[in-house]
């Protein structure tokens, strides 16, 4: 039956040829058009808008470059009593202080260390994160492993010094950790021999990685105390989105396991810590960690937020994993299992993969709100950018009505370059996945 | 969900008769309260082919997938090309290694190429090389006749093609009997055909299979015996021409007088 009233009957004869759009609503002026003045409302709208750019964009544009200073050597480029320019952002100020912004207060004659970890970060965030870059197995082995101790050697200045204690203790602690792997081994009846490379593996890269950090490589030692600004920042946001991830993922996967210790221990460190502020993570991390640990160990005060953070992130971190692994279908899982995948290879294999691209935007969500979060490690003493920025502002010096504004406008666009960078990353990862594998 | 079948340790060895692919002795299952499986027996020789059909929430689905655990069976035994299924994750793997499953929405992963999907677990399980993998799996896509989409995903095949790639990755598996969960109820009716026309190919070299479905043209073609399950029991089993020509059962002949028209 045709829908057609007037012709019952019909049969196709000719092939209807693919015609492009009608042009209508192309070029500029029809752009203007349909986007800015649509209608009454719009046209409103848009004029508003403009007028709020116009009485703000200017004076901005006035403050940070037409009547900035760019040059001199210590206030009195920036205070109009002495001679000055008060009105615009002293750029003056942020390019004498950069490198206290950068290094903090780490020994002037050693910041060359500090300029080679810059540049060996770049090279595995770069390594890792161009997605047709060669060897990018390589590239994980040197972020994850040879980068931070190399890394912890040239910052510190390696030579650790370890006790005859120590490595007793770490001989007892590797032969538990082998122990408990050939346990679980025999736990699972799989066999013995996995468990025991995967075991010994582990403990020859700990042992190895210790005795790197124990050799003399004739560096002066710089304590934690120093760092400052820059690196620091860089530092903590580092370490936190490094351990945030993979250890979210295994909190999610704890929270979804049918081990009812598994879960509750997931359970209870990932709502404990997202029910608390990160500076009471981060006071009770300085103050409370170093009370759990016995006497004579001291934890470096720049490791306590480190760690802070890092787990503080994780719990975060947690929660976005499991949005992904709750929204991948059943069939997933039983197509895995059906072809005998194991539990750690149909995660690693297929649905990990799936789950986190997925949640890429609040991965990348939280990423950010680490990197700014960051900021806060001020709070129990350590120099990240802003506090060096705080302690720069009430310089002598350079007391000057605009230091204060200019030195946030400078960690302003500190932070945005960053942040920004990994938003626009993690769209084009996104795009890039996306290609082609449409469910 | 807890309780389990007793016997954990007696090895499988003894129960296997030597021809028997499947045998299901008095499995019971429950979903809670609700009795899914009832005293299920079954033995399914090895190159047997059998059609299960039944109404929907008949358990027949429930039935196939105890077969590779998908599904924990709560009573009763079942033991699949000699090994018993217990919680025993090691042999319910090697269960899984021998029974190659397809089901109603294909399962096709869809972040991997075709022939990823296809060499996924002959190089994860099996351990076989990258190469040798990635012959196999075009000699079953050749088979199922779509080796030109190898380096396609998923997403941009039909769905009929997306279920014959499922069937290769099965058979990439080379496993010893085959389970069919529905496998053209999600389908488009021009494409139930492709998919048919290979599993009547496969059943032809003497695969063992196990098929939920509702196409009875397939049930005549190649079955050797047809169920029928309602309320989690068989209620009739039979020689495909006996059961279609003389159902014994009211309620087998109730729904033949629903679906043949």
């Amino acid at each position: 039956m045709s829908t057609a009233v007037d012709m019952p009957r019909f049969v196709r004869a000719q092939q209807v040829e693919a015609l492009p759009p009608p042009s209508l609503t192309r070029g500029p002026i029809a752009w203007v058009r349909e986007n800015l003045f649509s209608g009454p409302f719009n046209t409103l709208l848009t004029l508003v808008v403009f007028y709020l750019l116009y009485i703000s964009v200017p004076p901005l544009l006035n403050f940070l470059f037409i009547d900035a200073v760019w040059s001199g050597a210590d206030r009195a480029a920036c205070r109009a009593d002495m001679g000055g320019s008060e009105t615009g952002a002293c750029w003056a100020f942020v390019r004498e202080k950069l490198s206290y912004f950068t290094y903090g207060s780490y020994t002037v004659s050693e910041r060359w260390r500090v300029d080679v970890f810059f540049a060996l970060l770049a090279l595995g965030v770069g390594w890792l994160l161009w997605l047709k870059a060669p060897r990018r197995d390589l590239g994980a082995v040197y972020f994850f492993w040879l980068f931070p101790v190399v890394s912890y050697i040239l910052l510190t200045g390696g030579n650790a010094d370890f006790s005859g204690r120590f490595w007793i203790g770490f001989l007892i602690f590797g032969a538990l950790l082998i122990a408990l792997f050939a346990f679980i081994a025999a736990l699972l009846k799989t066999s013995l021999r996995p468990a025991l490379i995967i075991g010994g593996g582990i403990v020859a890269v700990i042992g190895i990685t210790l005795v790197l950090m124990d050799m003399d490589f004739g560096l002066e030692h710089v304590p934690t105390s120093l760092w400052g600004g820059i690196l620091v920042t860089l530092l903590v946001a580092t370490v936190g989105i490094v351990v945030s991830l993979p250890f979210g993922i295994l909190l999610a996967l704890g929270r979804r396991s049918k081990l009812p210790v598994v879960r509750m221990a997931s359970v209870i460190f990932i709502e404990f810590v997202r029910g608390v502020p990160l500076i009471t993570v981060l006071i009770m991390a300085n103050t409370m960690l170093p009370l759990f640990l016995p006497g004579d160990i001291t934890v470096d005060r720049l490791l306590r937020p480190l760690i802070g953070t890092a787990l503080f992130s994780s719990a975060y971190m947690a929660e976005v994993v499991r949005g992904g692994l709750q929204a991948m279908p059943k069939g997933q899982y039983e197509g895995a299992m059906s072809l005998g995948l194991n539990y750690p290879q149909m995660m690693i294999l297929i649905i990990l993969p799936q789950a986190l691209r997925i949640v890429i935007p609040g991965i990348v969500n939280t990423f950010i709100g680490l990197f700014k979060d960051t900021s806060l490690v001020a709070i129990v003493g350590i120099f990240d950018v802003v506090k060096t920025i705080e302690a720069s502002r009430i310089d002598p010096n350079w007391a000057a009505p605009t230091i204060g504004m200019t030195g946030y406008a400078f960690a302003a666009l500190f932070y945005f370059i960053f942040c920004f960078g990994m938003s626009r990353y993690s769209l084009g990862v996104e795009r890039r996945l996306a290609a082609g594998q449409k469910r | 969900m807890a309780t389990v079948t007793s016997q954990t340790i007696q090895t499988s060895a003894v129960d296997a008769k030597a021809e028997a692919a499947v045998q299901m002795i008095d499995v019971h299952k429950w979903y809670g309260e609700f009795h899914v499986l009832r005293d299920i027996k079954l033995n399914v020789r090895r190159g047997e082919r059998i059609v299960i059909c039944g109404p929907s929430g008949s358990g027949k689905s429930t039935m196939i997938r105890c077969i590779n655990r998908l599904e924990e069976h709560q009573k009763g035994r079942i033991i699949v090309d000699g090994i018993e299924l217990t919680n025993d994750l090691k042999r319910i793997d090697e269960v899984r290694r021998d029974v190659g499953m397809v089901f109603q929405h294909f399962n096709l992963f869809p972040h991997l190429t075709i022939l990823e999907n296809c060499t996924l677990a002959p190089i994860w399980v099996k351990k076989m090389a990258k190469k040798e993998a990635e012959e196999v799996a075009m000699h079953y896509l050749t088979r199922v006749k779509i080796p030109e989409q190898a380096n396609k995903y998923p997403g941009q095949l039909s769905g009929g093609q997306q279920q014959r790639v499922a069937i290769a990755r099965s058979l990439c598996m080379s496993p010893k009997i085959m389970l069919f969960d529905e496998p053209t109820s999600a389908l488009d009716p021009e494409m139930v055909k492709e998919v048919l026309d290979t599993m009547v190919g496969l059943a032809e070299e003497g695969m063992t299979m196990l098929c939920v479905t509702h196409e009875m043209g397939f049930a005549r073609q190649v079955a050797d015996r047809v169920i029928f399950m309602d309320y989690g029991q068989i209620v009739e089993m039979n020689t495909p021409d006996e059961f279609f020509k003389n159902p014994q059962h009211e309620r087998t002949k109730l729904f033949l007088s629903q679906i043949l028209h």
